[in-house]
């Protein structure tokens, strides 16, 4: 590193030495690191005071130290709420993303349209509420249209939200189906940073288009793939909202995700200390998957050399 | 000066706006009342007591009210009634004493409510059955009685097979002989808890605030059996159906022929303009005709900040003053015994009789309180998993409810 101090640093054309440009970073970073301030470090460091209490809302707070905890460790619905979590999370993720996927490479090979792009996104624009209330019409076995077309075809009725064993892949697939524009539009750009010359030269060596995908697009947008990933699946583990309209836990509890779990305790049972103690847990091991994925997948790294 | 008063029932609003009105020209006081339903009731109470803004009085209920009682958020009727006596006798079914609690009031009646049968007029009709043999219906764990074979006849396939031929197609049912209402907990209110009391049993050690639920009683397992054999011989509305439809479109588009409900949903049936509906007793069981009698009070919150008139307000909602203009709306039977026959003369007066109602609320030995017990909402939430298991055919009551009575009791016991 001896040789790089012999050169001269280039100064920036404008403005003062680096200090200052701290200085117009932090103002640049002042709103959102207030609002982080504000609105998510406070409330996580009195969500986490929280838990080490007993708490019913109406009553004064009792501490209780890391009681809350250990009582997780031998409540079997907390453990249930995780694996059913876990199943809408992998369910969810790879079918959104592989959708994302072949929409994606649809845009590139077949239209790049902005009409079609814009119409890929609508679903995503419409609150998850209004999907899970949309999707309950068309999804009923009495009156709903889909069954109204497996019946044409001498299948079901099913009962998709009605029955323990489907209602959670339900859910995951209605949200699968209301996100999949949205990620298709996130791989779409990070293949628009590909060079074109790399494709042109797969064509000269008369690679096939399965070629060109699996060796050349893929491998290339993988950081950007990472960073979907990752970020769909914090989202993915955070469902509520459509559990919470289409299915309210049931059938027999089997969509009882972790969210819809610590909402029930603390606004329905009144125990919001257990409630907070449980959003903490779920806090550590959204951090941990997100860390080990970034880890793995190499996000930070492109192999655009 | 204006008091706020909540309530979750719509149908009920009117006739308590009727009561605010004559209050106000009483007393001059204002009531505004504000009504949400059942589930965002409870929980926007909870978050208004925490946050001071609660309504100065609160129609409450006994799933709530000993949680509301523990922790101090309602006040004492006591020191109002000693300076203002009110007589607690005159009031339907013993009820008032549902709402003291180590020796605090915090609730005087203002309703009853119990349950009977509902059932299509033409679909009994239709089926043979002259509809005045309702009103003698028995009932048994071993062959259902003739309550048993009413259902199975009630229910129809779709080719017009009754439950009761040969060549029944339990698959393709297209009207039900039972109604199927979905929830209901560990009270089973509507769905089944007459059943089960007309059996003989008992929920709690002691009721009310039990320290000991009894869902291991085989009398209860006996009838819930019963209930689920039903259930798999296609009488019963399965639950996948029950919970989508809702209970009041699928009688009134005809996909049930009966159903067991209470009281205060007299008026959706009898003015129901797609079927024609009447009210029955409910069966004998082997220990008699058995219902829960149950009603709602008017409580009055920690932090009102006028607690003299929001008394007073309570007061005139328990009164004959307002308890006959509950009458003459005829919407639910108001608690004072004299306002119940009015209730009952203005609905005879609609054509409506509501006999299978207002007479198992005079006999003494046909009433079951609602169990009344802390941590009501977690036990719910439990026992609701249970029942549904039940009625999707999920393991045999005799081996679930045991383990349901263990998990709630430990619930009950912590702390």
């Amino acid at each position: 590193m001896t040789t790089t101090s012999t050169r001269r640093t280039p100064r920036p054309r404008t403005g003062g030495g680096p200090r200052s440009q701290t200085g117009v970073a932090l103002l640049f970073l002042a709103p959102a690191l207030l609002g982080f301030a504000v609105f998510y470090l406070r409330p996580m460091v009195k969500g986490f005071e929280l838990s080490l209490t007993r708490w019913d809302l109406l009553t004064d707070p009792q501490w209780v130290g890391i009681d809350n905890y250990k009582a997780l460790l031998y409540d079997a619905t907390f453990g249930r709420a995780l694996l059913i979590t876990a199943v809408y999370v992998v369910v969810n993720i790879t079918t959104q993303t592989a959708a994302g996927l072949g929409i994606a490479v649809l845009m590139q090979k077949v239209s790049q349209s902005t009409v079609v792009r814009s119409l890929l996104v609508v679903p995503w624009l419409v609150p998850n509420v209004t999907i899970a209330v949309i999707t309950l019409f068309i999804l009923d076995p009495n009156v709903g249209l889909v069954n109204h077309l497996l019946g044409q075809v001498g299948v079901g009725p099913i009962a998709f939200y009605g029955n323990p064993d489907f209602a959670i892949i339900t859910v995951a697939l209605v949200n699968s189906w209301r996100n999949m524009g949205y990620t298709a539009l996130l791989i779409f750009a990070g293949m628009q940073l590909i060079p074109k010359m790399i494709y042109e030269s797969a064509d000269i060596d008369g690679a096939n288009q399965w070629k060109v995908l699996t060796r050349i697009t893929l491998p290339l947008i993988r950081p950007i793939l990472a960073m979907v990933v990752v970020v769909s699946m914090i989202g993915s583990f955070q469902i509520f909202d459509t559990v919470a309209v289409a299915t309210k836990g049931g059938p027999v509890g089997s969509t009882r995700v972790i969210y819809f779990y610590i909402y029930e305790k603390a606004f329905q049972h009144g125990q919001m200390g257990y409630a907070a103690a449980m959003s903490v847990v779920l806090l550590l091991i959204i951090l941990v998957m997100s860390l080990f994925q970034l880890r793995v997948t190499r996000a930070a790294e492109s192999d655009l050399g | 000066m204006s008091l706020t008063y909540g309530l979750w029932d719509p149908n009920q609003k009117p006739a308590y706006e009727t009561c605010a009105a004559n209050f106000e020209k009483e007393t001059g006081v204002k009531v505004n009342i504000e009504q949400s339903g059942w589930d965002d009731y409870w929980q926007n109470l909870t978050i208004s007591l925490n946050s001071k803004t609660a309504p100065d009085v609160i129609t409450n209920h006994v799933a709530h009210d000993p949680e509301l009682a523990r922790k101090g958020v309602l006040l004492d009727f006591e020191p109002f009634l000693e300076k203002d006596p009110v007589d607690l006798g005159q009031y339907t079914g013993g009820l008032a004493k549902l709402w003291v609690h180590e020796g605090k009031r915090y609730g005087i009646p203002q309703d009853w409510d119990t349950i009977a049968l509902v059932y299509n007029v033409k679909d009994v009709k239709d089926a043979g059955v002259d509809p005045a043999t309702l009103d003698d219906l028995d009932w048994n764990p071993t062959d259902g009685g003739s309550f048993g074979k009413l259902i199975a006849k009630l229910t129809i396939d779709k080719n017009g097979k009754r439950g009761d031929e040969a060549g029944f197609d339990k698959d393709n049912v297209a009207t039900y002989g039972w109604g199927l209402e979905s929830g209901g907990g560990v009270v089973g209110q509507g769905p089944w808890s007459w059943l089960a009391l007309s059996n003989g049993f008992k929920y709690l050690d002691k009721n009310p605030f039990g320290s000991k639920y009894q869902l291991d009683d085989p009398k209860l397992s006996q009838a819930l059996t019963w209930w689920q054999q039903q259930i798999e011989k296609g009488y019963v509305t399965p639950v996948e159906q029950a919970g989508n439809l809702g209970l009041e479109p699928m009688m009134e588009q005809n996909k049930a022929a009966l159903v067991p409900y209470g009281s205060w949903r007299i008026n959706t049936w009898s003015k129901s303009k797609a079927q024609q509906f009447a009210f029955a007793p409910l069966p004998k069981g082997p220990e008699g005709r058995k219902t829960i009698i149950n009603g709602l009070a008017p409580s009055i919150t920690r932090d009102s900040k006028h607690p003299e008139e929001a008394w007073k307000w309570v007061k005139h909602l328990t009164s004959p003053a307002c308890q006959e203009v509950v009458a003459n709306e005829a919407v639910v039977f108001p608690s004072i015994g004299k306002y119940s026959e009015a209730a009952a003369k203005a609905h005879e007066a609609g054509g409506v009789d509501v006999s299978a109602f207002l007479d198992i609320a005079k006999d003494p030995t046909s009433l079951e309180f609602y169990p009344i017990t802390f941590k009501a909402a977690e036990i719910n939430s439990e026992a609701d998993l249970v029942i549904e298991r039940i009625e999707r055919l999920d393991g045999k009551p005799a081996d679930l409810l045991p383990e349901l009575n263990k998990k709630v009791n430990d619930l009950l016991a912590s702390e």
